[in-house]
């Protein structure tokens, strides 16, 4: 039998001979994540950009997109009906997440149900194994989904709600919008944990931003692990680019990696970046070297 | 009346752990009986909720007051909602601490 990775990587495929889902990632964050997927983005024809950094979504500070509706994104949670409850707290010894406390009763006091709901992974287990149908799942909201568009560009962002911490849930949500006829450029967190890994799996390809120092180095080793791992193809932008690259070119080649581009430590970038202008529309000669890094990436998915 | 005190070993020279929800033991101590027992934490390895579930452990073991040097918004509500009293100290040996519990001489946590 074919692992699940593969029967997707098919159906991905079939139905899109030249469309691709790219995820644009970093071990480190501030490298330029979104600066690549943005200015990647505004390169190419057909796209659309998701904007799965939940946590600080920031892509539409430089893509400027019209906002033409905003949608909630839920999770289910318990609620229990202490009217049916009989204390036996096994909804609490089935919680992974420790999301329930259930103080049973004594002598003097009857018991009590303590639920708390942020830590709460929506699996379902406490309503299933209840011996009194006492649990029942409401919504609670986690955040928002912004969706619109720039110029033919389509466009999703997450937003997660103060307070929230399962990002992977609303980032699931961003991508249920991913529209197989276009490219999608996705904005990932940075890191290598749970919200990275929800952005990145199923992507067709993960482009790797990073820049050239000592740390850019080791968070790009653990990310390169992680895409390994998830057997997702991917290659390496080194941003700022300058005299000390060499430390990063000499592990992509003992490691095998392609190298897709260089952007160099240029203060002309960085201003336009300050004031929140993608660099290709004023050096629009960079939209060449997007689209050279995009027929790349297709030729070593092909 | 029992109390619970967060300890980093297993005897009443151990010193507090000032961690509450993944202190290595803790050790309940009988204030009338001055009997005891050191309780090893089995909730360290949790990745998440373990303050919530260490609460219950302390619950579940019948103290009536909680001495420890930190304590988390979650294991805080779970004790409270339970009644039991929370204290804090800022370290020392486990008979000390008992001591000063006993002197009336820990900051309560309201």
């Amino acid at each position: 039998m074919l692992p699940i990775f593969c029967i997707n990587k098919i159906l991905i495929n079939d139905n899109n001979m030249n469309n691709y889902v790219i995820s644009i990632a970093s071990g480190k964050g501030g490298t330029g994540k979104t600066t690549v997927a943005v200015n990647f983005a505004l390169s190419l024809n057909n796209v659309q950009f998701l904007d799965c950094d939940v946590e600080e979504p920031n892509a539409n500070l430089f893509l400027n997109a019209a906002i033409s509706k905003t949608i909630d994104a839920l999770i289910s949670v318990p609620k229990i009906d202490e009217n049916l409850c009989n204390y036996c707290g096994k909804c609490q010894e089935v919680c992974q997440y420790k999301s329930l406390a259930i103080i049973p009763s004594s002598n003097n006091s009857k018991g009590i149900v303590l639920t708390f709901p942020h830590l709460c992974h929506s699996c379902g287990a406490c309503v299933y194994i209840c011996p009194k149908t006492a649990i029942e799942e409401v919504d609670k909201k986690i955040g928002e989904i912004e969706i619109g568009n720039r110029g033919d560009i389509l466009f999703a962002s997450g937003k997660l709600s103060i307070g929230e911490i399962m990002s992977p849930y609303l980032i699931k949500q961003v991508k249920k919008n991913i529209n197989k006829s276009r490219n999608v450029i996705i904005d990932a967190p940075p890191g290598t944990s749970c919200p990275v890994i929800e952005t990145v799996k199923h992507t067709d390809f993960c482009v790797l931003v990073t820049e050239p120092t000592p740390f850019g180095l080791n968070d790009l080793i653990l990310a390169v692990d992680v895409l390994k791992k998830l057997k997702i193809p991917f290659g390496v932008v080194i941003n700022r680019s300058d005299i000390w690259n060499n430390m990063i070119n000499m592990y992509c080649n003992e490691e095998n990696i392609p190298i897709l581009m260089e952007i160099p430590f240029d203060m002309g970038i960085a201003r336009l970046y300050s004031n929140g202008i993608p660099f290709v529309e004023k050096m629009p000669h960079y939209k060449q070297e997007f689209i050279r890094m995009f027929e790349q990436i297709k030729r070593i998915l092909e | 009346m029992k109390i619970c005190i967060t300890s980093e070993g297993q005897t009443l020279d151990s010193n507090l752990d000032v961690r509450f929800g993944r202190c290595a033991y803790f050790i309940i101590f009988d204030i009338d009986t001055k009997n005891w027992e050191a309780v090893k934490n089995d909730n360290i390895n949790l990745t998440g909720g373990a303050g919530i579930q260490s609460a219950q452990s302390v619950i579940a073991k019948g103290a009536k007051a909680v001495v420890s040097g930190k304590m988390g918004e979650n294991a805080y509500k779970t004790l409270k909602t339970a009644g039991i009293a929370i204290y804090l100290s800022s370290g020392g040996k486990i008979e000390e601490v008992i001591e000063q519990y006993k002197l009336n001489k820990l900051e309560q946590m309201i």
